[in-house]
């Protein structure tokens, strides 16, 4: 299976710390979101499978116990941004995208 | 067939016997019939001196028309029964309505007992017993200067109240030496009177009046057994009650040697199926005057109809009150007339606080007390002494002051499991155990299961020991903590950043707590940020903490567009405004709706057109309501005073000075507020966080109110203010609640979790307890200077609109859009209209 292109999306600096963007990448919504205290980089799915709707990017970012999360702006279910799982609904899961940082460019795989 | 039963009388008991009837198990086997000779059904006449703070008959109302039908309740108004037909088992009233009864319950009252004093039935000598009682009193003291009242108990000193509250020149009369000479000793009347007097009410006591006759300079003069005189416009005679036994005195029951109608322990009278109860009966020689003893009677009366064996034996007279802003409470046996007893007494005639402690002669049991200016005491001493327990090792513990809670001292696992906590409402101790056994964890939760401190108050203290307690034995760790990153309440967390003078989340986490930080504690901190500081709230340095709605300055929908909500301030908006409004919703085809607090929300704007639509609203001269923040939403207003016939002020231009001087502060939760112009309350300021109702003396001031999921009727906090109070008041208020409130505590939940209650609050925002109102003026005055438009500010800052587009790479719009036309405007498609190929979707606006 060939891998899939790395796609440029936006600079590192419009990626607030602590904020999320969400970028169309392939006809597909994609999150970004960026940890100021670790210092990386997150790609999952704008889509809120339970609120269905394309919010994702928008809601904050944080920590449960080491997981490292995103919550839903509707109704605040909390997904990793590592695996995709939903905290509250382990039968809801997003989809994770592979992203990197290449000379102050964020890059997604999608 | 069902039994009838005939309750004569809708006051306060009787209407709490046909209550405690109809919720009863067995209700369907009964059929109730009331009747009332006054014109409505049961109000509280234990406040009725709140009618002349701005309170309505209906505000008093214990019930409702639309309540009685609903549980098959008949009432018959202004009908007085007259006569008993005891053979036959009928009633007959004064329109010759028979009714028959299988039990017949008496309630009859009580009346005003006016000394038989020549001169005493002029047009302007009124008693204080019923709202049409209130309503002479109000229209006699509008044509009066000065105000006597006879009598110097505790419904004298209401009506004295109630004559200040009406702007008279006020006196009492009292022919005892001191005043409330029942419930207080020499030491404490005296205080009481030192007091009531430094406001400006009158007192004379040692006075028997002889005659009233016409007076020369004011309408009448009383003239007393001393040879002085009084002259006076109006009389309000408060001299006792008597108790209403004129029904039973004609159809010969047994009655009392100075009145009353004789029950027993079942509160049956001397005629089988016949029963008394409240004010109007007599039990063991001796007729009770307050509702909690009338309450237990129509208890016991109907478990006796059940076949239940609860019985009467005698209440607790214990009262705590407010009297003339003067707070009062006597336990017991307040005078020490049990042969032997000690006392120990704490006077401070600085602060003035009296408290003095009658204990048995072995000085171990509590007796009783009378307390004067600090009541804090009230709820343990009488619980104390109801409960026979022992006194602790040092008794002083319980009235000197600055010693660690007299319940403390005794400890409430001292408390038997049946133990009264609250007096009002009569819940055990073991009934708050139990409801903490069920999961209640808060005082928010304890009141909403078991009511205990939800009537006087006065347990609110215990109630709280009692649940910490128990909490304990449970092995129940009550954390505080706002979530798992901040070993911190939101209280503690505010305290750390008001005196570290901390400005970022960062800065904050780094120095007191861990992990990355979640979408509980990051909108709180930047919360108690805004709060304090007020910065910009999408600044990078806090953009991060913004939760949902905030983060994009509008109220995310359910499909992730925003509404638009602009600053209507009062409701009030200019026409040419209002065409702006119509003009932009319609070339971006926004769902236009108005809102419930006076203003219109435009629904549907997707992210990218949000900058675009505010340049338009900001240049026409709006500004952002703030719909999206925890924070003043608006101040609705009724027309008032510049317009309509009844406005007293003018209630929009208070609101519009009140929605400009709050708007955008940051708070624990959203808050709400109205002005109304008058006591008809069209602004329905009561549900308010803050509530401000215009009366003849000034505004007075509501606080922490509440619609919504769980309505609570705000408190009266002051009356009678001029404009400046009550703008001091509020900021101080707010900023109390800010600092001390919970994460997402709305002001309702705040005040009722609040230990000491409304009087704390109040004792700290108008008395200054804690030495802080300057501080908390200072920091609202600060957070107010800091106001800026978040939606000026960004629409005219390029850079910062950036955010605004859905996607960060491309113009595209989000294809899950799509709507559908109803009653002529927009809204969002239902998932199985998105399924359906044959429907036509709006199409979207650029």
């Amino acid at each position: 299976m060939s891998e899939k292109p790395w796609i440029s999306v936006c600079e590192l600096s419009d990626l607030l710390p602590d904020t999320g963007v969400c970028a169309l990448v392939n006809k597909q919504q994609v999150a970004i979101f960026r940890s100021r205290r670790l210092n990386e980089v997150f790609a999952v799915s704008n889509y809120d499978p339970i609120g269905e709707a394309n919010v994702l990017s928008r809601g904050i970012i944080g920590s449960i116990g080491d997981e490292v999360v995103v919550a839903s702006p509707l109704y605040k279910e909390h997904y990793n941004l590592r695996t995709g799982e939903c905290v509250e609904k382990p039968e809801y899961k997003i989809s994770v995208f592979p992203v990197r940082l290449d000379d102050g460019l964020v890059q997604v795989q999608a | 067939m069902k039994k009838r039963i005939v309750v004569v009388g809708n006051g306060m008991v009787g209407h709490k016997f046909i209550d405690n009837l109809v919720n009863h198990a067995d209700a369907d086997q009964y059929q109730v019939i009331t009747f009332s000779e006054e014109p409505r059904l049961a109000y509280d006449r234990v406040q009725l001196s709140k009618y002349f703070s701005g309170s309505t008959a209906e505000d008093l109302m214990l019930t409702s028309t639309d309540y009685y039908n609903e549980k098959g309740v008949q009432y018959i108004l202004s009908d007085k029964v007259i006569d008993l037909d005891f053979d036959n088992k009928e009633i007959i009233t004064a329109s010759g309505r028979r009714e028959a009864y299988d039990k017949l319950i008496l309630a009859t009252g009580s009346f005003p007992f006016v000394p038989p004093i020549p001169g005493n039935n002029g047009e302007h000598c009124l008693v204080y017993r019923t709202i049409e009682d209130l309503e002479r009193i109000t229209a006699s003291a509008q044509q009066s200067k000065i105000g006597v009242v006879v009598g110097g108990g505790l419904l004298g000193l209401e009506a004295a109240a109630a004559l200040k509250a009406a702007g008279l020149e006020t006196h009492v009369v009292e022919f005892a030496p001191r005043l409330m000479a029942v419930q207080l000793d020499e030491g404490g009347g005296k205080l009481l009177r030192r007091k009531i007097e430094s406001i400006g009410v009158r007192v004379h006591t040692q006075k028997a009046t002889n005659e009233i006759v016409a007076g020369t300079e004011s309408r009448y003069r009383m003239n007393f057994a001393d040879g002085s005189h009084l002259e006076t416009d109006m009389i309000l005679f408060s001299a006792g009650i008597r108790p209403q036994d004129e029904l039973a005195r004609k159809c010969g029951i047994g009655l009392g040697e100075r009145g009353g109608i004789v029950v027993d322990n079942n509160c049956q009278t001397t005629v089988k199926d016949v029963y008394a109860i409240g004010e109007c009966a007599l039990w063991n020689n001796r007729i009770y005057g307050l509702v909690a003893p009338g309450y237990q009677m129509a208890k016991v009366a109907l478990s006796h109809i059940n076949g239940g064996n609860d019985q009467f034996t005698g209440a607790d007279m214990s009262t705590k009150l407010k009297l003339l802003g003067v707070d009062v409470a006597s336990v017991g046996d307040a005078h020490g007339n049990t042969p032997g007893s000690l006392s120990y007494t704490y006077s401070n005639d600085v602060e003035e606080v009296y408290k003095r402690i009658i204990v048995s002669a072995d000085n171990k049991k509590l007796l009783g007390a009378v307390l004067v200016g600090d009541v804090e005491a009230y709820g343990t001493l009488q619980s104390m002494c109801v409960n026979g327990m022992d006194l602790p090792e040092d008794p002083n513990c319980l009235i000197l002051p600055n010693v660690e809670g007299g319940g403390a001292a005794i400890g409430v696992d001292a408390l038997p499991e049946s133990a009264c906590v609250c007096s009002c409402y009569d819940v055990s101790k073991g009934a708050i155990c139990c409801a903490v056994q069920d999961g209640a964890r808060t005082m928010g939760d304890i009141k909403a299961i078991t009511k205990a401190s939800t009537g006087c108050g006065g347990c609110s203290a215990l109630t709280k020991q009692v649940m910490d307690s128990e909490l304990k034995k449970l092995g129940v760790e009550v954390s505080n903590h706002i979530c798992e990153h901040f070993p911190h309440s939101r209280q503690e967390l505010a305290d750390i950043v008001r005196i570290k003078q901390i400005k970022t989340f960062d800065e904050l986490l780094d120095t007191h707590g861990h992990g990355l930080g979640c979408d509980i504690c990051k909108p709180a901190v930047g919360s108690i940020l805004a709060g304090f500081w007020n910065e910009y709230v999408l600044d990078k340095k806090h953009i991060g903490l913004q939760d949902t709605n905030d983060i994009f300055l509008g109220n995310m929908q359910k499909d992730g567009t925003y509404s638009i909500v602009p600053r209507i301030a009062g409701g009030e908006i200019t026409p040419e405004k209002l065409i702006v409004l119509g003009e932009v919703a319609k070339e971006y085809k926004l769902y236009t709706k108005i809102t419930g607090g006076q203003r219109i929300d435009l629904f549907g704007a997707q992210l990218h057109q949000l900058p675009a639509i505010w340049k338009k609203l900001v240049d026409a001269g709006f500004e952002t309501g703030h719909a999206y923040g925890k924070s003043l939403r608006t101040v609705k207003s009724c027309v008032g005073s510049t317009w309509c016939r009844y406005g007293v002020l003018d209630s929009v231009g208070m609101a519009v000075i009140l929605e400009n001087r709050y708007k955008g502060v940051r708070s624990p939760h959203k808050m709400k507020f109205a002005v109304s112009g008058c006591t008809r309350e069209c602004a329905e300021a009561q549900s308010k966080d803050f509530g401000v109702i215009a009366t003849e003396t000034g505004w007075s001031l509501y606080v922490c109110g509440n619609g919504g999921m769980r309505p609570r009727h705000a408190d009266l906090f002051a009356t009678g203010l001029d404009d400046v109070t009550l703008i001091k008041y509020i900021d101080r208020v707010m900023m109390f609640y800010i600092r001390t409130a919970d994460r997402l505590q709305r002001t309702s939940v705040w005040m009722e979790n609040m230990e000491g209650g409304l009087d704390y609050l109040k004792k700290v925002v108008i008395d200054d307890k804690l030495g802080l109102c300057a501080e908390l003026e200072e920091q609202m005055n600060y957070n107010i200077s800091q106001y800026q438009c978040e939606w000026k500010t960004t629409v005219e800052n390029e850079e910062l609109q950036k955010r605004f587009k859905h996607f960060i790479n491309s113009e595209a719009k989000d294809e899950n859009l799509a709507y559908v036309v109803e009653r002529e405007q927009i809204r969002p498609a239902t998932a199985l209209e998105r399924k359906n190929s044959t429907i036509q979707f709006v199409e979207l606006v650029d």
